[in-house]
């Protein structure tokens, strides 16, 4: 099975997360840039399937050359080889368009990758790839196995689970469950040392297509003091909710 | 950026360095960078979340450790990859013992006993069959290693062992009895370095031993003030029967071997405090932002500020020389090869050549540790003293970093020990120069003023003249005992604490400067270069007095003092209370420790 995981290269999930001062962008000073937990769960269950089916794992990423660390740490966990598409990941649409006709050309069996990213958590690249490219597409996968070109996937719905069939190829998009937070892989240190033998190939961008243009970044307003109302005093807390609060 | 060091071993007393010769931690490659991520990240999921363990002597939970620590490839960083290892450069596997090393001192202390005095002797001494016999076992974890040195009454006297391997008659094998104590791994050790004297040799020989060979028994594990899930036995041997070929090195060789693997134990002991450091700082900063008296985060209050401020200022400037000597220790042994060594014999001349640093380091690191987890648990209050926080832990594990390696004591004597003998044996010029401090302190002092426009101009202007001051003391004492200074414990020592002050103060400001010629932002670790500089300024006149009063008399005694007091003088507008808020208004504002 030739399996593809895109993986994004997001913030640490303790980062301190500031912006450039002109707030058009994040500030990346200090900031340790890692692989998209979501991804790694992904990536964890393609390198299950190659182990046990056989196949490969190639891992992709949209981004600039900054992105390479995360890829190489992609390669020294276990992956086969990378691509990097060189370019901005400016939106979700913007991504998505690259990763088509890398998809489409290579004939990939298999497109899995984490449901969203951490750091701006669009949701939106699964899908977009799934409809532009046409093919069947399984959100919020907690489980799949594959068998005879057809996979078996579970799927996390509002109040329960869903078990649907989808024929290869296909997209998928995971999370914790495809495989657990124990099952994630620490790179040893041998994997670590052939990751740098491993094939990286940038390819260039294909496609301009931007939807969207960030222009200014802020964050949310600090939590105001919390005011204490007596538990017998209703109309205060009523003329607080009306009046300042406009929340009646 | 691995630039080759002409500075050798010691001689940083007498020459100056240039930024451009030191390697800094922001120097680390991509691939260096991600072994130290995955090992923290091995640390952050499999030990930091069940430090309690180690507490309960959980020794099966530290050998599991171990175990994993093989698979992910961490106990053979250093061993070349004919031996089964990954043959990464030995600032590489700094790194590796640093990160492993933070969450608790009894994987710190198995993986050091390990990978350090385990693996080593036989790395750096042993034969082809010796080696491809045991390292590939070793490197994986397959088998677990214990070094047998110590006994009852052979500490830091370690050469005085009375432990004896007597040749059987047909030399085919070694009969070794003794008892030896205070073996760390030994309850789950495969293998043992053993020494023993045969016959009436005048050093002790190293031998290969297997666990399973009769007549080896343990004494009950001890009862330990801290590193408690650390195995440390007293073992037994009684006409434990080894093959000749299982001698390690050379008959009578074995000391040499003791104190190569100890000087690689030192230096490795650095590394092994940084991250325990970093830990303890980031615990400390997210307490004190949390723990709210007098309606505000006790981080905001002037005192905890201060003591935040020091412990990061001392990890970072740990971690600067650790760093430092390591990368030299690397080029040393690389350049040791370009010249046609073998690679075993180039690792070991290149670690010698830097045993003086190496026992500065494992001085300064424990003291600093030390003060760190102390401050650590200061900044706790009443819960620093409670077990259920991880200082409690911390403080008891840090104090042996003090003790083994060398005592503190036994490596301050070692440090100007070592300097003093390689002057005599003309390998470094100290009596030149301090036949002319000597000089300098007749004349008129000069009223130059250091070039106000050069970086760091002050700094480098009072580390010339700590360096001066260093001289100044240790070549009168030794003018006035000759050799016989070695019996001047007490005058070494304080001499120690200068070299100590000035390699780290050196360290720290080529770092400052390093960090500035990449183009990046220096600011608060100029800072806390600083605040360094400031503190080592007194430690070293403090103890230049001490060494000075100890020996000096009369006219001889002023002229010193004198001397003392122009050489620790210095020029600066440091507002040393505004400098400490700054430095640790940014721990407070990333809440961890971040340099």
């Amino acid at each position: 099975m030739k399996i593809l995981v895109c993986i994004s290269h997001v913030p640490d999930t303790t980062s301190k997360i500031q912006f450039t001062s002109d707030g058009k962008s994040l500030d990346t000073t200090g900031i340790q840039f890692v692989i998209n937990p979501y991804d790694e769960f992904a990536l964890t269950r393609a390198l299950w399937f190659k182990e046990k089916e056989g196949g490969s794992v190639t891992v992709v990423n949209v981004g600039k050359a900054n992105t390479e660390p995360t890829l190489r740490k992609a390669l020294a966990i276990g992956a086969d080889d990378a691509i990097r598409i060189d370019a901005e990941p400016t939106d979700g649409f913007a991504v998505a368009s690259e990763l088509i006709s890398l998809i489409a050309t290579e004939k990939y069996d298999l497109v899995i990758m984490g449901r969203e990213s951490i750091d701006y958590n669009g949701t939106q690249v699964p899908g977009m790839v799934a409809a532009l490219l046409d093919w069947p597409f399984v959100n919020a996968c907690v489980g799949m196995e594959v068998e005879g070109g057809v996979a078996t996937c579970i799927r996390e719905i509002d109040g329960g689970k869903e078990t649907v069939k989808a024929s290869l190829p296909m997209i998928v998009a995971g999370q914790k469950g495809l495989v657990e937070e124990k099952d994630l892989r620490i790179p040893n240190m041998r994997g670590i040392m052939t990751a740098r033998t491993k094939p990286l190939k940038v390819i260039p961008s294909i496609s301009n297509e931007v939807a969207t243009e960030a222009i200014k970044f802020e964050r949310p307003a600090g939590k105001q003091a919390c005011k204490m109302v007596s538990s017998d005093d209703v109309k205060a807390l009523v003329d607080l909710l009306h009046n300042e609060a406009k929340a009646i | 950026m691995n630039q080759e060091s002409n500075v050798k071993g010691g001689e940083f007393i007498i020459k100056e360095t240039q930024a451009n010769q030191v390697f800094i931690p922001e120097e680390f490659s991509e691939e260096q960078t991600m072994m130290a991520q995955a090992t923290t990240e091995f640390v952050d999921r499999e030990v930091w979340p069940n430090k309690h363990r180690f507490e309960k002597k959980d020794y099966a939970f530290t050998l599991s450790l171990l175990k994993q620590t093989g698979e992910l490839g961490l106990l053979g960083i250093y061993v070349p990859e004919q031996y089964g290892g990954l043959g990464m450069g030995f600032n590489t596997s700094m790194l590796v013992c640093d990160r492993i090393s933070g969450a608790t001192g009894s994987l710190s202390t198995a993986y050091g006993a390990h990978t350090g005095i385990g693996i080593l002797p036989i790395l750096l001494y042993g034969n082809e069959e010796q080696k491809l016999k045991y390292l590939p076992k070793l490197a994986s974890g397959e088998w677990i290693g214990a070094y047998c040195l110590t006994e009852p009454g052979a500490g830091s006297d370690a050469n005085s062992g009375k432990t004896k391997a007597v040749p059987s008659s047909d030399g085919k094998s070694f009969s070794i009895t003794g008892q030896k104590m205070w073996i760390s791994n030994a309850g789950y050790a495969d293998l043992f370095i053993v020494f023993a004297r045969i016959e009436e040799d005048k050093n002790i020989t190293g031998f290969i031993v297997e666990k399973g060979t009769a007549g080896i028994s343990m004494g009950e594990e001890e009862d330990k003030m801290g590193i408690k899930a650390s195995s440390t036995r007293q073992v037994f041997f009684n006409d434990v029967v080894v093959p000749a070929e299982n001698l390690l090195g050379e008959r009578n060789g074995g000391f040499k071997i003791a104190m190569n693997a100890l000087n690689v134990g030192r230096i490795k002991l650095a590394a092994a405090c940084l991250d325990a450091n970093r830990r303890i700082i980031t615990e400390s900063v997210n307490y004190a932002n949390n723990r709210h008296q007098f309606n505000q985060p006790i981080a905001q209050f002037g005192a905890i500020k201060q003591k935040l401020a020091r412990m990061a200022m001392k990890h970072w400037i740990s971690e600067t020389a650790t760093y430092r000597a390591g990368q030299d220790i690397e080029n040393q042994i690389a350049s040791f090869e370009a010249q046609g060594l073998s690679p075993q014999q180039a690792k070991l001349k290149g670690v010698e050549e830097y045993a003086i640093e190496c026992a500065i380091l494992k001085v300064h690191a424990s003291e600093a540790a030390s003060y760190i987890a102390d401050e650590g648990v200061q900044i706790f209050g009443g819960m620093g003293y409670s077990a259920d926080a991880k200082m409690e832990s911390a403080y008891r594990d840090v104090r042996i970093a003090r003790i083994y390696e060398g005592t503190n004591e036994i490596n301050r004597m070692l440090t100007v020990g070592m300097m003093l003998k390689k002057a005599m044996k003309g390998e470094l010029n100290l009596i030149g120069p301090a036949m002319s401090v000597g000089k300098e302190l007749m004349e008129i002092p000069s009223f130059d003023l250091p070039d106000a426009d050069t970086l760091f101009a002050e700094e480098k202007d009072s580390l010339k003249n700590l360096k001066k001051a260093f001289l100044m003391v240790a070549g009168k004492a030794v003018e006035k005992f000759g050799m016989h200074v070695e019996e001047e414990q007490e005058i070494l020592m304080a001499a120690a604490d200068m070299l100590m002050e000035i390699y780290h103060l050196e360290s720290g400001i080529l770092r400052a400067e390093k960090i500035m010629a990449m183009g990046k932002d220096a600011s608060l670790q100029t800072d806390m270069l600083r605040l360094f500089w400031l503190e080592a300024v007194e430690k070293i006149a403090s103890a230049g007095r001490e060494a000075i009063y100890s020996f000096a008399e009369g006219d001889e005694q002023t002229v010193m003092l004198m001397g003392l007091k122009r050489f620790t003088k210095i020029r600066h507008n440091i507002n040393v209370k505004d400098v400490r808020r700054r430095v640790a208004d940014k721990l407070i504002a990333e809440n961890k420790y971040c340099f």
